[in-house]
This record gives C-alpha cells, sequence and structure tokens, in this order.
C-alpha cells in the first residue's frame, strides 16, 4: 500500500511528445511504472515511445482507464491542461512544470475548488510522487530507493532525493514532492494525512524551506492528527530577506517566513528537526530502528 | 521584481487610477527643473525598493523649486536600510483630507487573492492589523470571479471608507484589480489610498511586485529591471541563465536543486562556525537537477570570478543525471576553463552521492584534477570547504 499512487495506478502523459516528456516516459516506463498513453491535440491518433496518443485527456481516459496524469507541457500551456485534466475529472493530476504564473496557479486551482475538487492536484513545479516498487509519477529517480514504510512530503526535489537514498535500508511507502512555487495543489498538511491515515506508513519525513507559513500550519495539524513519529528539516537558515532563492516561493519577507521560525513551530509540538540533511535521516533511522 | 515608487505609478497611470503629477530626477539639477515645471508645494521622495523611506527622513516637503534642490541634497545619496537613494520623485504636494490603505495579494496560505482595505491608511498597517483587527477588511478575491465595481464598493465599504469617498475608492480599487491581473502582479498596495480636499480619490503611493514566471507573456516589463542596482556577478549569472544569488562570504557554492543549494549554505554556515573568521557561503547557484557540464563550466565561472571565494564546494546529488555524468562533466569543465586561460586556483571540495557515487568518484580521482578533493558527505566536505576558506582568508 501507499498513498495516492499504486501498482495499479494507470498514467497518461500531458506534454509526452516534448523532450522532457519524452525523457521521463521512458524513465518512467523504465521503472515499471505504468504508463499507458499521452496527450497531445495535434498529435493524436500517432505513437510515441511505443504508446497511443490521445487528443484529449477525456479520450485518453475513456480508451484507457487512466487514472493519473503528469504534466510536462511549457509553462505558457499549463494552465490549460491542468483545466482540462480537471474537466476530465482524473482523480490525480501532477504539475512538474517549473515557471507557472502565480495568477495561472491560483487560477487553476481555484476552478479545481469550484468543480468539487474530485482532482487531486500535486504541484506545480515538483518532482511528483513515486511509490517505491509500485508506480512513479513524475521526475523522482525511482532506483535511488527500495520500497519500505517511511513516508515523505517536501517542497524540494534534490533534497527529497538525498533523503530516499539516505533511508534506502529502511525504504519509503510513498514520497510526495509537493513543489516549491507560492501556490500549490497538495500541501504538506494533506500528506500528512494521508500518511497518518495509511497501514503502510509507519513514520513521516517532512521537508520545508523557507518562505509562507505551510510548514506553521503543519505543525498545528501534526499536534492535533498526527501519533505517527514525524522527523522534519528546514532549509534556508542563511538565506538572506527579500532574495528568491531558486524556488519561486522560497523568500523571506521581513520577519515572516524565516527557516528559524519554522524550526521553532515544529519543534514546540514534539517533531525532532534536524540540522542538515544527513542529521535528519540519522533522526529518521533511530525512531525506525525504536519500532 | 519589486517596482519602485514612480514605476507603480506609471503603470498605476496606464490603467487610469489618479496619481499625483510627478518627475523623477537622478541629480540635484533635475529635481530643481522638475520642481519648476511643477510649481508650487512639491513632495521629494527617495526612490528605494524598502519601507519605512518617511522615518528615515526619505520624504520632505519643499516649499519651492530651490527648496527642492535643498531637500534633494540632503536625500541623494542617503542610506536608507543598506539600499543607497540614486533617484527621487519630485511630486505636486496633495491636500489630503483623509488617508487609507489598500492592497491586492496573493494569499499564498488560502490559495488565493486577498483584498486588504482600511480607512486607517497612512501608517503602519501591519501595527493596526495588529491592535485594531477589526478597522483591518480583508476580503478573498477568486480570481475566477474577478473584482468589478460592486465588487469594488463593496470591499471599500467593508473596509470602513466614508460615503464620500466610496465612488472614488470603488473607481480606483476596479482599475487596481485590472492593473493586478494584466501585469500578472503578486502586489499591488496603495498606502495611502487618499480622499483629497477637492474629494478625489488618489494612489499616493505605490508598490508593486511582478511574478517573475510571468515574464514570458509581460516582455514589456524588462523596462522596469534596475541593471545599475544589479549585483555584476548576478548580472553575468543572469545572462548566463543561472539561479545564482550574491552572498556575502568566502565559501563559493554550486549545487543541483534549489533545496539541496538552500541546504548547502545552512551546513557551511554552520561548519564554518568552527573555523577562524567563520566562513560564510559567498552564494547561492543552482545548476539544476539535471547538472550538465556545460552549465557545471558556466558556474564555475561565476564563482571563480568573485575574488571574496576563497573555496568552492560543489554539492551534486546524481538522481536524474547519474553521478559519472556529473564528474564527467566536472571534468570537462575543468578543461574548458584553462582552454580559456581561466583555470580554477582555488582549492574546490566535491561531494557526490547518490546513483553511481562509486564510479563519479573514481572519475575524479582518477583525472586528479588540481586543487580538487573529494569527500563521501555532505557535512565532511562542509567541513572541509569552510577550513580551506579559513586557511586562504
Amino acid at each position: 500500500m501507499a498513498i495516492w499512487l499504486t501498482e495499479n495506478s494507470k498514467i497518461i502523459v500531458q506534454g509526452m511528445t516534448g523532450g522532457e516528456g519524452t525523457k521521463h516516459t521512458r524513465r518512467m516506463l523504465a521503472s515499471g511504472a505504468r504508463v499507458v498513453g499521452g496527450v497531445n491535440a495535434r498529435k493524436a491518433g500517432t505513437t510515441h515511445e511505443g504508446l497511443p496518443v490521445f487528443g484529449t485527456v477525456k479520450e485518453a481516459i475513456e480508451q484507457t482507464g487512466a487514472d493519473v496524469s503528469v504534466v510536462f507541457v511549457p509553462p505558457a500551456f499549463t494552465k490549460d491542461a491542468v483545466k482540462e485534466a480537471i474537466d476530465a475529472e482524473i482523480p490525480l493530476c501532477v504539475v512538474i512544470t517549473e515557471g507557472v504564473p502565480v495568477h495561472d496557479t491560483t487560477e487553476f486551482w481555484a476552478y479545481a475548488v469550484a468543480k468539487g475538487n474530485k482532482t487531486r492536484i500535486i504541484g506545480p513545479n515538483c518532482p511528483g510522487i513515486a511509490s517505491p516498487g509500485a508506480s512513479n509519477a513524475g521526475i523522482i529517480p525511482a532506483d535511488i530507493t527500495t520500497a519500505g514504510r517511511i513516508g515523505l512530503v517536501s517542497k524540494s526535489g534534490t533534497l527529497t532525493y538525498q533523503l530516499m537514498y539516505e533511508l534506502r535500508d529502511f525504504g519509503f511507502s510513498t514520497a510526495v514532492g509537493i513543489g516549491g512555487d507560492p501556490v500549490i495543489g497538495t500541501t504538506h498538511i494533506d500528506a500528512l494525512q494521508a500518511f497518518q491515515d495509511d497501514p503502510a506508513t509507519d513514520a513521516i519525513v517532512m521537508i520545508g524551506e523557507i518562505g509562507g507559513d505551510a510548514e506553521e500550519r503543519a505543525a498545528a495539524y501534526i499536534e492535533q492528527h498526527v501519533t505517527k513519529p514525524v522527523v522534519a528539516y528546514v532549509a534556508g537558515f542563511t538565506a538572506p530577506e527579500g532574495k528568491t532563492m531558486g524556488h519561486a516561493g522560497a523568500i523571506v519577507s521581513g520577519s515572516a517566513g524565516t527557516a528559524q521560525a519554522k524550526k521553532e513551530a515544529l519543534e514546540k509540538v514534539g517533531v525532532r528537526v534536524g540540522k542538515t540533511p544527513s542529521e535528519t535521516a540519522r533522526l529518521m533511522r533511530e525512531v525506525m530502528q525504536s519500532r | 521584481m519589486d517596482l519602485f515608487e514612480h514605476q507603480a505609478k506609471e503603470l498605476f497611470a496606464e490603467y487610469g487610477i489618479p496619481v499625483p503629477r510627478g518627475i523623477v530626477a537622478h541629480t540635484v539639477e533635475e529635481a530643481r527643473a522638475a520642481a519648476e515645471e511643477l510649481t508650487g508645494r512639491v513632495v521629494v521622495k527617495a526612490q528605494v525598493k524598502t519601507g519605512g523611506r518617511g522615518k528615515a527622513g526619505g520624504v520632505k516637503v519643499a516649499d519651492d523649486a530651490a527648496d527642492a534642490e535643498q531637500k534633494a541634497t540632503q536625500i541623494l545619496g542617503m542610506d536608507i536600510k543598506g539600499h543607497t537613494v540614486h533617484k527621487v520623485l519630485i511630486e505636486e504636494a496633495s491636500a489630503i483630507a483623509e488617508e487609507y490603505y489598500f492592497s491586492f495579494l496573493l494569499d499564498r496560505a488560502n490559495r488565493t487573492f486577498l483584498a486588504i482595505c482600511s480607512a486607517a491608511g497612512g501608517m503602519d498597517i501591519e501595527e493596526v492589523a495588529h491592535s485594531a483587527p477589526e478597522k483591518v477588511a480583508k476580503v478573498p478575491v477568486s480570481p475566477l470571479d474577478g473584482v468589478d465595481r460592486a465588487k469594488a464598493r463593496e470591499i471599500a465599504v467593508a473596509g470602513g471608507l466614508p460615503e464620500v469617498a466610496l465612488d472614488g475608492a470603488a473607481e480606483l480599487i476596479e482599475k487596481l484589480w485590472a492593473a493586478f491581473v494584466d501585469e500578472d502582479a503578486s502586489l499591488v498596495e496603495v498606502n495611502p489610498m487618499i480622499l483629497s480636499a477637492d474629494g478625489q480619490v488618489k494612489a499616493l503611493d505605490g508598490k508593486v511586485t511582478l511574478d517573475d514566471n510571468a515574464t514570458f507573456r509581460q516582455a514589456d516589463h524588462s523596462v522596469f529591471e534596475d541593471k545599475a542596482a544589479e549585483d555584476p556577478l548576478e548580472a553575468a549569472a543572469k545572462a548566463k541563465d543561472l539561479n545564482y544569488v550574491k552572498l556575502d562570504g568566502s565559501v563559493g557554492i554550486i549545487g543541483n536543486g534549489a533545496g539541496l543549494v538552500m541546504s548547502t549554505l545552512d551546513v557551511v554556515a554552520y561548519a564554518g562556525e568552527a573555523f577562524p573568521g567563520q566562513p560564510k557561503p559567498a552564494n547561492f547557484l543552482d545548476i539544476g537537477g539535471g547538472a550538465s557540464a556545460e552549465v557545471m563550466a558556466a558556474g564555475l565561472e561565476i564563482i571563480i570570478s568573485d575574488p571574496a571565494v576563497k573555496s568552492i564546494f560543489v554539492n551534486v546529488f546524481g538522481g536524474i543525471t547519474a553521478c559519472d555524468a556529473v564528474a564527467n562533466g566536472i571534468v570537462s569543465a575543468f578543461q574548458l576553463l584553462e582552454g580559456r586561460g581561466e583555470a580554477v586556483s582555488r582549492p574546490l571540495v566535491v561531494r557526490l552521492d547518490g546513483n553511481n557515487a562509486e564510479l563519479g568518484r573514481k572519475i575524479l580521482a582518477d583525472a586528479s584534477l588540481k586543487g580538487v578533493e573529494l569527500v563521501d558527505t555532505m557535512d565532511d566536505a562542509a567541513k572541509r570547504a569552510a577550513e580551506l576558506a579559513a586557511v586562504g582568508a
């Protein structure tokens, strides 16, 4: 078992025929994920990487029974691609695209809410979601870790990989990269809730970074609702105020959004926060060994 | 990108939002000429991208052109919270009856937009929001619904604006929403939004933040870039399409992925605490998840052109691009730079982890590049890089 993505998940790729879409479709297939087709209105009816290309998400679902879409289309077209996925009521839409204008993300989020939240959106600007040994939707390198009982939720791609790799002997139920943009679909809290309810997950790693107050809100949620052990890491203690650090959402504004405030909020509710990624892995190792 | 006040007001004016007449001056002479053109009382306002200008003495009223010249002399070159004043806005003085606060912004937590409106404007709105939250109306705005005149009026009423200001405020708010959406802003703030003695509602100040992700459809926003204030290294990095932020330490940092690089800065700063002079990171530089040879070379080139850098830490996690490819990239980057006569002359610590880490380390060891050390873990590599920076200082 895992959260949101299992070995039964059938994946379609929006933007499969582009450079990134092609590369990562191959990687997903190689990792054993069930990619069943792609979507590109201009190439409907053709095949790509041995998979059928459909004109619309709706058609792809009808023909293949797909229940997950991974979006690789360029930023200018991402809003329409996600709205199309929402209209088709696909249960999970993973938006990998980096550089989506925040007005577009805010609009497709509002659209998803207005349509009754039938589609779970992960991202944008995220590495996707992987349930090792079962399936992989996005760009997380599947071969750095193994299947196991740790759940991971993170704003950062490479820090996700780092922790998955350091803890590869324990392995992961599911790792979710929620992305580093100011507005994202799935939040830390959504993932914490799902991991808490997932019988195949014993403990949770949460990775945050400067900007916004998602980690503070996650801490409040943990205090109320999460009984499984949570170990956390927060990046950006040395980030200067007012500078965007790579991720569009990673910015300290005045005294808000600092790493220190996030660490304190998490520690206050009993979450152990590692000083470095490796120390975080050590803390999780202790949790898993004491079980 | 944050705009200067005068840029924000130029943008507002394009949307028909009433703003006082104003002229930008870079010198004292220009300030005098501007005041002469405007005639009468003017306000001389420092143009810096930070708050608290008024309290710092960066905003002064002048009675005439000679006075404006004198006030500009005081303000130009002034330092306000680390920002040097290179230009002033000379603006006709407004007869203010009342001061309000208004903004549209992105509400990250609720994933929607927010209108904030208050009749208690002109002062520190955060303080008012804290001490008298009932005086500050926060109205969620859905991007699907937008703001028409009726909604704008509803927001103004919620903010407690008086009847006499409602029509003018509603018109201003509706136009401001158009600017917010059409320009891909994440913030438009008017503080104060004033009711003038003659009953007009105007934007007396303006603060605008534009979304850098929207540049592809906002080509004309490039005119707002403040090239003069840009750090030369940041400008050079930007020209190479690198994600670089200059910091004030001595350990050059290159990594892949924004989160990992942020984390690397922290780990280096902790490690530096143990060494003389407490070396700190010299920069943020993310060469992206892929970590290709060309980008690695471009990154190294920027780092070695920073004279403050005493040691370099290359911290790569091989995921999508495996470590052997990254190692080959570092070797080619060295060759590329040597070929250009820009050999890497400072010690460089490399940590490779992830896919094919062993193979990657072997490639680097076999290449025996001058000054390059391999350290297995991120924490130990950070220590070594900090130590080398302390020795080199």
